[in-house]
């Protein structure tokens, strides 16, 4: 599997990240469905999570739902959803793993070190829900 | 019993003939997705856990309402009503069971456990000692070349919690003996690296740092909230301040020092022996002693101190084994032995014996004579490098005189200077003359300025010491000159 993202997209996330730092930001990845996958679209979402929110994102489902139904019908999607892990590395934690919905969206994770954008990569949770593997990551213009 | 539209997700359309919906005909919500799943049999896993309950990530709503909000999976439907099924999308950066453990210390994570099972096996730590280090916590003063290696140990031992204190940026100079930071770290703030890097190590760890000097006004307040003090600084007045600041609020002092070949560490603990105090009840005069950026240091020694340091922190915080309190540990690389010194607490010890005179931090600069004026050199006597740089041009003739020591004039020098190093100026003084306008210079200024006021004394009256020494000469007059 491969996710196709644009610089432009690239650099939104940065952006999004720096600005939420020291707390996690979050937003859905949005394009046509197919391998490879590519993003045609970044949108930020709100991290509604209420306590620690420099270790902790939640999307609200009524935004995940609202996101659905604005694509629907155009033959674009969601692919995946982004976060960012603030000073720490751009892996998925336990709780990423315990908390991933379906197998076949791409969790790409920013890690942000001091405002400072220092890994991106994505993963994919493995069928039996245990092990996130990483995904080709493709950054092209 | 109503037909109603199921949206499907698209990470499940695979299972469900790629449909992204699927109408049923149900009375409620737990009949809909009972059909839905009863079509397409590949969906229950994903829907279900093996209790048979929605998993926890799943949301279903009925239109625009979460059912959980409504009759949950017996929210009747109607005609025409529309099933989301949505994911909930949530994570972060740390891992679940170390967020729940870092909030019972009482306990150890699976992922902690096997991260320091080579601990857990140990005898004398075992889960109880792991635990009590995990409760810990360890103020490091000075992130320099004992910092590094200390701060890493400690960190990667599971010490929960450590504090840093610098407030210096990475030089290249650094570099040699300051192992945590790289090439590219040169120019970045020090505890910004240093908490970058153990965290990578151990995320689990929480490194607090405080980007100051330590000083009288603010020293209480930072270790008080430490079990255990680490020193790792590199000059007297800290030193001191570190170690009365310690007996003051009863806490354990591990000390280290290093200079060239040679590196010392004890532990100073006023409730159970000596303090730093009964050992050096005084300072030794300004100057006297060299710095480590003066007299230079082998880069692995901090390792070994450093390491020292760690052992016995981790020691206290186990309260296990015999740590070097009433002992100075001295270690001399050259000769590659240790050995080891009593020490006994000073019973007249002006802070830790019985009748103690200091009972509040003091002025530690003064104590350590750095604001004695005899020190300074008055205005006339100084010249700077842009000055001195103008009189050689206009052919001025000026006597360059290099107090530094023969390895660091072999390093760099400047042009037709004489090498005088400043052991040597009392015996050597007849070979300069009070006709001759003479510049003083050194590395930094401070060793030529008390050899400036030494001729000064003797009556040398067009005697200059070269403020900032060869390293500002290398700043700003000649850029190509290499600094050390």
């Amino acid at each position: 599997m491969t996710l196709v993202l644009s610089p432009t997209h690239v650099r939104a996330i940065e952006e999004h990240a720096r600005e939420a730092y020291p707390e996690e930001c979050c937003g859905f990845l949005v394009g046509p469905p197919g391998e490879p996958k590519k993003v045609d679209e970044v949108r930020r979402a709100t991290n509604v999570v209420e306590s620690n929110r420099a270790r902790r994102y939640v999307i609200d489902p009524r935004e995940i739902l609202a996101t659905e139904r604005s694509t629907a019908g155009s033959g674009r999607e969601i692919l995946g959803f982004y976060h960012s892990h603030p000073d720490h590395p751009a892996a998925p934690s336990d709780f990423d793993l315990a908390n991933a919905a379906w197998t076949g969206y791409s969790y790409l994770i920013l890690s942000i070190v001091d405002r400072n954008p220092n890994d991106l990569r994505s993963w994919l949770l493995d069928p039996e829900r245990k092990h996130a593997k990483a995904e080709i990551l493709s950054i092209t213009p | 019993m109503g037909t109603v539209k199921v949206i499907i997700p698209t990470p499940l359309r695979q299972y469900a003939e790629n449909r992204d919906s699927v109408e049923v005909a149900a009375d409620d919500v737990r009949g809909a997705i009972g059909g839905l799943v009863g079509r397409f049999g590949q969906l229950r896993r994903h829907l279900f856990n093996d209790d048979g309950r929605l998993r926890n990530f799943v949301n279903v709503y009925v239109n625009d309402e979460d059912i959980r909000y409504l009759q949950k999976e017996a929210t009747p439907l109607r005609d025409g009503d529309t099933i989301s099924i949505v994911p909930s999308i949530a994570g972060g950066g740390l891992n679940a069971m170390d967020l729940l453990a870092a909030r019972r210390k009482d306990t150890l994570s699976a992922q902690e456990i096997k991260r320091y099972s080579r601990h857990l096996i140990l005898p004398d730590v075992g889960m109880g000692g792991q635990l009590r280090l995990k409760q810990s916590s360890a103020l490091i003063i000075g992130a320099g070349g004992l910092g590094n290696p200390l701060s890493t140990y400690l960190a990667a031992a599971g010490v929960v919690r450590i504090g840093v204190v610098d407030f210096d940026v990475v030089d290249l100079t650094n570099l040699q003996r300051q192992i945590l930071f790289g090439t590219a770290d040169v120019g970045r703030r020090k505890l910004e690296v240093l908490k970058e890097r153990l965290t990578s190590l151990n995320p689990g760890v929480d490194v607090q740092t405080y980007e100051t000097r330590l000083t009288s006004e603010n020293a209480l307040d930072i270790l008080k909230d430490y079990d255990v003090v680490i020193d790792g600084t590199d000059n007297f007045p800290t030193r001191y301040l570190v170690n009365d600041a310690s007996v003051l609020l009863g806490k354990p002092n591990v000390y280290g020092s290093i200079f060239r070949f040679e590196g010392q560490a004890s532990v100073f603990w006023a409730a159970k022996g000596p303090c730093y105090r009964c050992l050096y009840a005084e300072p030794p005069p300004p100057g006297l002693v060299p710095s480590c950026a003066e007299g230079g240091v082998l880069g692995v020694l901090p390792g070994i101190i450093g390491s020292i340091q760690a052992i016995e922190t981790i020691k206290v915080l186990l309260g296990r084994g015999d740590t070097l309190v009433g002992r100075l540990l001295v270690f001399d690389a050259m000769r590659m032995k240790f050995r080891e010194l009593k020490l006994r607490k000073n019973p007249e010890c002006p802070i830790c014996g019985p009748n103690p005179t200091i009972k509040e931090l003091i002025d530690y600069d003064e104590f350590c004579g750095l604001r004695n004026p005899a020190e300074q050199v008055s205005e006339e006597f100084q010249i700077t490098v842009e000055d001195l740089k103008q009189k050689i041009d206009n052919n001025g003739q000026v006597v360059l005189l290099d107090v530094r020591e023969p390895l660091e004039w072999e390093i760099v020098r400047l042009d037709r200077a004489v090498l005088m190093p400043v052991g040597q100026v009392p015996g050597r003084v007849n070979e300069l003359s009070t006709a001759d306008d003479i510049v003083v210079y050194c590395k930094s200024g401070v060793r030529s300025a008390r050899i400036t006021n030494f001729l000064r004394d003797l009556g040398f009256r067009k005697v200059k010491n070269l403020v900032g020494g060869i390293d500002e000469w290398a700043d700003k007059i000649d850029p190509a000159m290499p600094r050390y």
